[in-house]
């Protein structure tokens, strides 16, 4: 894991001073509330429906116990004892009081974090793989680039007034994408060209909001040393370019679309070629540097010859159930990724509190080498559990209520705050998500179901990422009345696509009886084992449109 | 007596005259014209016996003038929000690319919480609007004491 040095920890604490001061001088009055908008959102802060809410950065998903006992703490101390995980792998507080927020901010700059650039029109953490650095299909761990991204893009003079928000994601892999690079304004996947050298392929212009689009790519191969001019290149077309009258056409995608990708390439290559020779320009040695702190533990090597995890699977059917949906292999023998079920039926999405936080941190101390990592499905991960310890673990997990067995099914569902939460939300989605839970409680439906992802939003600005759902379901205010689109077809994974919506939207006592109606077509449909989306694919939604409005 | 700005992080009395559309140009003097009337009669412009600025800033890019920094001692960029940042990449740009040496000032809509990014894109001095804390501005220098990435400084 990166550690801060001088310069790191230096920066944070003068930006706990300054928006200390800032906080300060909107209290005081003498900083507009339209001026501290865009501060405080810089800061991570918004102003929601019942409190501020407070987004805290986990650079690219990772996070050490010592961090995570300090997210424990915050709940605790400044919030109602819970926090909530993000999809850009970032944490938020929905109750803490605007002016705690400096103290907060201070507590978290002693631990190496921040909530700098969580939101506003500016670079915002760039995320990644989950299983970066654990996962055989990877070309290279993806992590090193991201906290390079990190470092250039916090207090970027240049880019912290974006005609929009700007999200930068980055793969180890084309073909197992699980960072749903190609909705990113910036998607960045490791790649190797003719010669075998590894670098990078560039997409841009992907994102969800309003208006959809899967990103395109701008470069097939960029090498190494390029990265940052390359980025930089990118912003400060978009910067220059990007419309500010319209902040729902304001996102690069638009812009990229406008022009076409090979007009923005051309604008992007010759903005490029005047600084790739410049100060931005990545050595060797350096990026080393930065690969050094994810270099791969030294690992049991007499680990794979425990027998006891097999025989446990045999002893205890409900273990092997547990670890067969939520444990995956690890490119080490004897070691399993384990997944945190954050989506146990009747808790929200995504929502943990601080007593199971300091559980967690507790574990990942004693078998996982103190590390978490947080995905952009808003489940928890420990990535290097000894297949002798996945057991004790598992236990654990079951006393915390952290091990619902229904990881990658539909009840893993990913659901945004909504109308509970959130000013801008249309209709609720943590009872929504309630109402799916309850419906489909039988496990065994779930299994059969298999792999399905469904993706909810409580408005149209998709923090839910309905659009790229299995199934997507997107909240609508009809005349006052919560109302909900469905939409199938949506894939945020390395076949990405946008999903088609169904219809007219359906009430909100009606979404799980919709949804079991498509549901039952794929269970009838569905042709040696096929996926849900597969079949979809294969036949079309309208089998599934008309199940669910006959 | 002129109005305050900072410049060269110090507060001095400015002695550049900001000359309005109708106003007629001035024997001599310092003066800052808009890009309109650097378009319509850069002729008569070119000879003014004293020194002379322009302001860009929104639609007018910096690469509008690229071709005629030459003539001016001083670019304004003009900030009629401080949410449109479109003016940081121009003043990189006239100072990476372009080579303007001159002064480069903010003027309009700027927020003593900018003071630190404009700095570092390259400008050298700042026009707060009225009402605007100088003091606290000329203090903004110092928010940050290092940086990640390289700029103008």
């Amino acid at each position: 894991m990166y550690q801060y040095n001088e310069i790191d920890q230096q920066l944070v604490e003068q930006r706990v001073a300054q928006f200390r001061d800032q906080t300060q001088r909107f209290l005081q009055g003498t900083l507009s509330e339209d001026e501290f908008r865009p501060l405080r959102l810089m800061n991570g802060l918004y102003i929601q429906r019942h409190a501020p809410m407070l987004r805290v950065a986990i650079p690219y998903g990772l996070l050490s116990s010592t961090q995570l006992r300090k997210l424990a703490h915050i709940a605790r101390q400044y919030d109602k004892g819970y926090g909530h995980f993000t999809t850009r792998q970032n944490i938020q507080f929905n109750w803490p009081a605007l002016e705690t927020v400096p103290d907060i901010l201070a507590e978290l700059a002693t631990v190496q974090m921040h909530a700098i650039q969580t939101s506003g029109n500016c670079i915002r953490n760039t995320t990644s793989d989950h299983l970066a650095g654990v996962t055989p299909d990877e070309l290279e761990d993806p992590r090193p680039y991201c906290e390079i991204i990190r470092q250039w893009s916090t207090f970027h003079p240049e880019f912290a007034y974006l005609p929009r928000k700007f999200k930068i994601a980055v793969s180890g892999t084309e073909h197992n994408d699980r960072a749903a690079t190609q909705v990113h304004d910036i998607g960045i996947y490791l790649t190797k060209n003719k010669t075998g050298e590894i670098g990078f392929k560039v997409l841009v212009g992907g994102g969800l909001g309003r208006t959809p689009f899967i990103a395109q790519v701008i470069r097939d191969f960029l090498p190494k040393q390029d990265l940052l001019s390359y980025l930089e290149a990118i912003l400060r077309i978009y910067n220059l370019n990007g419309r500010r009258d319209n902040i729902y056409k304001s996102r690069i995608k638009i812009l990229v679309n406008a022009l076409g990708i090979e007009h923005f390439r051309d604008l992007v290559e010759a903005e490029w070629n005047q600084i790739r020779d410049g100060a931005l320009q990545l050595e060797n040695q350096r990026i080393e540097y930065f690969r050094n702190f994810f270099t791969p533990y030294t690992y049991d090597s007499s680990a794979g010859k425990n027998k006891s995890y097999a025989q446990q699977l045999l002893e205890d059917k409900d273990f092997a159930v547990w670890a067969k949906h939520n444990t995956r292999a690890h490119k080490i023998a004897g070691y399993r990724i384990v997944y945190i079920c954050l989506k146990a039926p009747r808790i929200a999405p995504g929502d943990i509190t601080d007593i199971q936080m300091d559980a967690v941190a507790d574990l990942v101390d004693q078998y996982s080498f103190g590390l978490i990592r947080t995905t952009h499905n808003q489940n928890l991960i420990l990535a290097d559990v000894k297949q002798s310890d996945v057991y004790n673990v598992y236990k654990a997990l079951e006393q915390q209520n952290l091990a619902t067995a229904n990881i990658g099914t539909l009840n893993d569902m990913i659901c945004c705050p909504g109308l509970d939460f959130c000013s801008l939300a249309n209709a609720g989605s943590i009872d929504v998500a309630k109402q799916i839970n309850e419906t489909f409680d039988d496990l065994d439906y779930l299994y059969d179901i298999g792999e399905l992802e469904l993706k909810m939003s409580g408005c149209i600005n998709a923090c839910g990422h309905h659009h790229v759902g299995h199934i997507g379901i997107l909240g609508v205010d009809k005349k006052g009345e919560e109302f909900y689109q469905i939409q199938l077809g949506g894939s945020a994974a390395n076949d990405a696509s946008l999903a088609k919506i169904i219809g007219p939207a359906v009430a909100k006592t009606e979404v799980a009886t919709s949804i079991g109606k498509i549901l039952n077509v794929y269970t009838e449909q569905r042709i040696n084992g096929e996926r849900f989306i597969d079949t979809l694919r294969r036949l079309g939604i309208e089998p599934f449109k008309n199940a669910v409005y006959s | 007596m002129g109005k305050h700005i900072i410049k060269n992080r110090q507060i001095v009395e400015d002695n550049w005259q900001h000359l309005a559309d109708e106003e007629s140009l001035p024997a001599s003097g310092d003066i800052i014209i808009n890009y309109r009337r650097w378009q319509e009669n850069r002729g008569s412009l070119k000879n003014f016996s004293g020194r002379l600025g322009i302001t860009i800033g929104g639609e007018v890019s910096a690469e509008t003038i690229k071709d005629d920094l030459a003539f001016f001692q001083l670019i304004a960029i003009a900030f009629a929000e401080f949410k449109d940042g479109r003016g940081y990449s121009y003043a990189r740009l006239l100072r990476e690319r372009y080579g303007f040496q001159g002064e480069l000032r903010a003027i309009g809509n700027i927020l003593q919480d900018q003071i630190y990014y404009l700095h570092r894109c390259g400008f050298d001095s700042f026009d707060l609007d009225q009402g605007r804390d100088i003091n606290a501005a000329l203090k903004a220098f110092s928010d940050f004491g290092t940086y990640y990435q390289p700029a103008v400084v």
